[in-house]
């Protein structure tokens, strides 16, 4: 168990990683710092193979259970099962932090230091630490000519840990730290190429929409803590589940829509998606590693984290599915027109992750993660592959300037055509299974309520084939737009940059094979492996109206029903249209093609190219900026309003505060000076004095004066008592 | 002429007395003030002894007394003399005055 008893060292080597280059990345040499920085996360990879297959063995030992690990307590005192923490060692503890919970019970606020592993967290270990590995490496050949590589590095590095402790954390507070540093690493390599003034507008609007996500993961949190007193995942799964909570408990569907708050953030859900598309302003591998495998599934992670608590509140489930599907069809429409090629990648992960939320929502937990872990390889192959083609298009990222690339770059088009086919749910690759799973999952959950959303799914999936066929038509067939001199230059990218991309073709290939459904005779062992985490759940959610037995035994018996091949040819007959309709439209792209939809419609095309005008909106509603376009509305937005309500009324107030405690000073003062000084201390002693006066007049200070004063006297004595 | 009595002796005592006083009364400088000082004392003890011969010898005993402390008390008077000189340059009485009120 040497690699499960020393799991802290995964996220340790990154962040050992990330010291050294930070703080002595300047001195260092380029060979040196990819020793580093990429030996740390390949051994951190190694590793979490290693930690996983022992747990492997550990859930053999212990069925259901998973394994933690806990190091320390660095919030409150450790009680006796966390271990002692260093601090009791020496005799002193530390008081620890106690508040009330709900029902009046008092309880340590505390979080360790501690790594939990099981199937889920396992998972996300592996495919973070090995799509991050592969990125790395791709790394060194796409940064290669940039300054600040040792910056980028460290960031990088920097994530790697922040991502990890996030993934392998055992509570919820650690696991903020880790959601917050990755936001932070996000927010760093957005803004990599600060200089430029969009990257860092960019950078701070990424950090600042994940701001509003965190404080309602920082609420939803609270609210656990204080409706379940632990912020433990084991713990707070295992109230959860214990049946003393009622499914539609109030406090615990505010818990989860704020949890869902904070995932809307962090993975990009309406109405907190506009970071994402922004965020393509940091280098390509960063958008690969960040922006599109790992740290937006980050929402996702937490949501199925939760799936205890989810599965307690329908309405937040509900939610959940609803805003998922929404922004699934929502992005990919605004994905149809866009002309960066980044930019419809983004806008295509903002979709994805759609799916995901919506598979969370209907109870599909397992296949949301499947398709997590699809995602993860085919978008960051995309990612990597549209960078190798900025790359040889030196820094060109308007697709409308590209065309007939597949003979100049080979490796790039095909591995990015399999990652294409994968996306566009295309039996056998990974998209397709993962994909399909939700679909049938939105069709049939619930006894079918669900079934708008299957539709919306649907059209997304149509919307997903013909937008990234697009982008592949328009970037590497046609007829070459790029300048001549561009054109020169186009090479293919180093073996660095190539080797990742083979290696993620094909998992993009093979990934999906994991979750092979039992319709097509496969055994489904990725939900099988998941299954100490959500069975239960979805058994539970299930359960809503009926016997839990009934629904289990009829959803057995839907899973095989010809409706099931039905969605599937469906789906797939999408997927093949959507590519029709992108071949029919840009095979031939020449200088000044037509869009489509730009010819069918030029007001929809309109509003689709300008977003849906939703950062206008924010603009308008948040930041205060009157103009939208071209036209100046007469009315306030919320921002402006805010504005004004901030410099007029809450500063009015504390104006008025100021200047009242001015007054009231300025009166105490006079009181003072005139009526306490003034008439009673000094009145007295003016009195005093003024009565004494005569007697002053007597002392005048000549000794003589008072010794004749004494002789006069003693003559007067004398002379009274002689002649009397 | 009649053999010197005690009414004699009085007499030079006022005189003495009335001297000193004088003397306390009228002049500015502080030395004269405790000569003068010291001829009021010994016209009292002329007086002492004068009447010692009537008394007994009480008087003389008490006059040994008052000149013990006349001595004393002039020593203590010119230290103090001599430290307020180092202080105001002035042994003049008029001109200390500071404790007035």
């Amino acid at each position: 168990m040497v690699f499960l008893s020393h799991i802290w060292l995964i996220p340790l080597l990154p962040a050992l990683g990330a010291a050294t280059t930070l703080f002595f990345g300047r001195k260092l040499q380029k060979t040196t710092i990819n020793a580093v920085c990429v030996g740390a996360v390949v051994l951190a990879f190694l590793f979490a193979c290693g930690a996983v297959w022992q747990y492997t063995d550990y859930a053999r030992a212990n069925p259901g259970k998973p394994y933690q690990n806990i190091v320390y307590t660095w919030l409150g005192t450790g009680n006796g099962e966390a271990g002692v923490s260093p601090v009791q060692q020496g005799g002193e503890s530390q008081p620890p932090i106690i508040f009330l919970t709900r029902d009046g019970r008092p309880a340590p606020l505390q979080a360790d230091a501690g790594f939990l592993l099981d199937p889920l967290s396992s998972i996300w270990l592996l495919f973070v630490t090995g799509v991050g590995a592969l990125i790395h490496i791709y790394s060194t050949g796409y940064m290669a000519h940039e300054g600040g590589y040792y910056r980028f590095f460290g960031y990088l590095n920097l994530f790697m840990f922040s991502m990890l402790t996030l993934i392998l954390a055992n509570n919820y507070v650690l696991m903020f730290v880790g959601w917050e540093g990755v936001g932070l690493c996000s927010y760093l390599l957005i803004g990599f190429y600060f200089h430029r003034p969009s990257a860092s507008t960019a950078a701070n609007k990424a950090f600042i929409v994940n701001r509003i996500g965190d404080a309602g993961f920082l609420l939803g949190m609270f609210t656990i803590a204080w409706y379940f007193g632990s912020l433990r995942f084991t713990e707070v799964t295992q109230l959860a589940r214990s049946g003393h909570f009622a499914i539609g408990d109030p406090i615990i569907t505010a818990a989860t829509l704020l949890l869902f708050v904070g995932a809307c953030g962090k993975s990009a859900q309406i109405p907190l998606y506009v970071w994402l598309p922004d965020a393509m302003e940091g280098p390509t591998p960063v958008s690969a590693l960040i922006h599109a495998a790992t740290m937006v599934t980050a929402g996702v992670y937490m949501v199925a984290r939760s799936n205890a608590l989810f599965v307690l509140a329908p309405s937040s489930m509900k939610t959940v599915a609803i805003i998922g599907a929404l922004t699934a069809i929502f992005a990919a429409s605004i994905g149809l027109v866009q002309n960066d090629i980044k930019r419809v990648l983004a806008y295509s992960t903002v979709s994805q992750l759609g799916y995901m939320f919506l598979a969370l929502g209907v109870g599909a937990f397992a296949a949301g993660v499947f398709h997590v872990f699809t995602h993860a390889f085919f978008k960051a192959l995309l990612f990597l592959g549209s960078g190798s083609v900025i790359h040889a298009m030196s820094g060109e990222q308007d697709m409308r300037n590209m065309g007939d690339l597949h003979k100049r770059i080979p490796i790039t088009h095909w591995t990015m055509f399999i990652a294409t086919f994968a996306i566009a749910g295309i039996p056998p690759f990974a998209g397709f299974f993962s994909k399909d799973e939700i679909l049938w999952q939105a069709w049939s959950s619930e006894g079918g309520a669900y079934r708008l959303l299957w539709l919306v799914g649907f059209v997304t999936a149509l919307m997903t084939a013909f937008y990234m066929f697009r982008l592949m038509f328009l970037t590497f067939h046609g007829r070459p737009r790029m300048s001549h001199e561009v054109e020169h230059h186009i090479h293919e990218s180093p073996k660095s940059m190539t080797m990742p991309l083979v290696i993620l073709a094909i998992c993009a290939i093979c990934a999906g094979w994991l979750g092979w459904p039992h319709s097509l005779g496969g055994s489904d062992r990725f939900a099988k492996f998941l299954e100490p985490v959500f069975a239960r759940e979805a058994n539970v959610f299930q359960a809503e109206g009926k016997s839990a037995q009934l629904a289990a035994g009829e959803r057995e018996e839907e899973h095989t029903s010809p409706i099931e091949y039905g969605l599937m040819f469906l789906s797939v007959g999408a997927a093949i249209i959507g590519w029709g309709m992108a071949w029919r439209a840009y095979r031939e792209a020449d200088k000044g093609y037509n869009e489509p939809i730009a010819a069918a419609s030029p007001p929809l095309y309109d509003v689709l190219y300008n977003k849906y005008y939703v950062d206008e909106g924010y603009d308008y509603a948040f930041t205060g900026r009157r103009k939208v376009g071209d036209t100046r509305l007469g009315v306030m937005g919320a921002g402006e309003a805010a504005s004004w309500f901030d410099s007029h009324v809450i500063d009015g107030l504390v104006n008025g505060a100021g200047w009242i405690t001015r007054l009231s000073g300025t009166l105490s003062s006079w009181w003072d000076k005139w009526i306490i000084d003034g008439v009673l201390v000094n009145g007295p002693a003016i009195l005093s004095r003024m009565l004494s006066y005569p007697m002053r007049l007597l002392e005048w200070g000549l000794v003589q004066w008072y010794a004749l004063v004494m002789v006069l006297g003693l003559v007067g004595f004398v002379a009274y008592y002689s002649w009397r | 002429m009649t053999p010197i009595g005690t009414v004699h002796y009085l007499v030079v005592a006022a005189a003495l007395f009335i001297l000193g006083v004088i003397g306390v009364l009228t002049r500015r400088n502080v030395v004269i003030i405790l000569m003068s000082i010291e001829l009021i004392l010994n016209a009292v003890n002329l007086n002492l002894v004068a009447f010692s011969r009537i008394w007994g010898l009480h008087g003389q005993v008490f006059a040994i007394f008052v000149i013990t402390d006349a001595a004393a008390e002039a020593a203590v008077g010119l230290g103090i003399l001599i430290a307020f000189f180092r202080n105001k340059e002035t042994v003049n009485v008029d001109e200390i005055d500071l404790l007035k009120w």
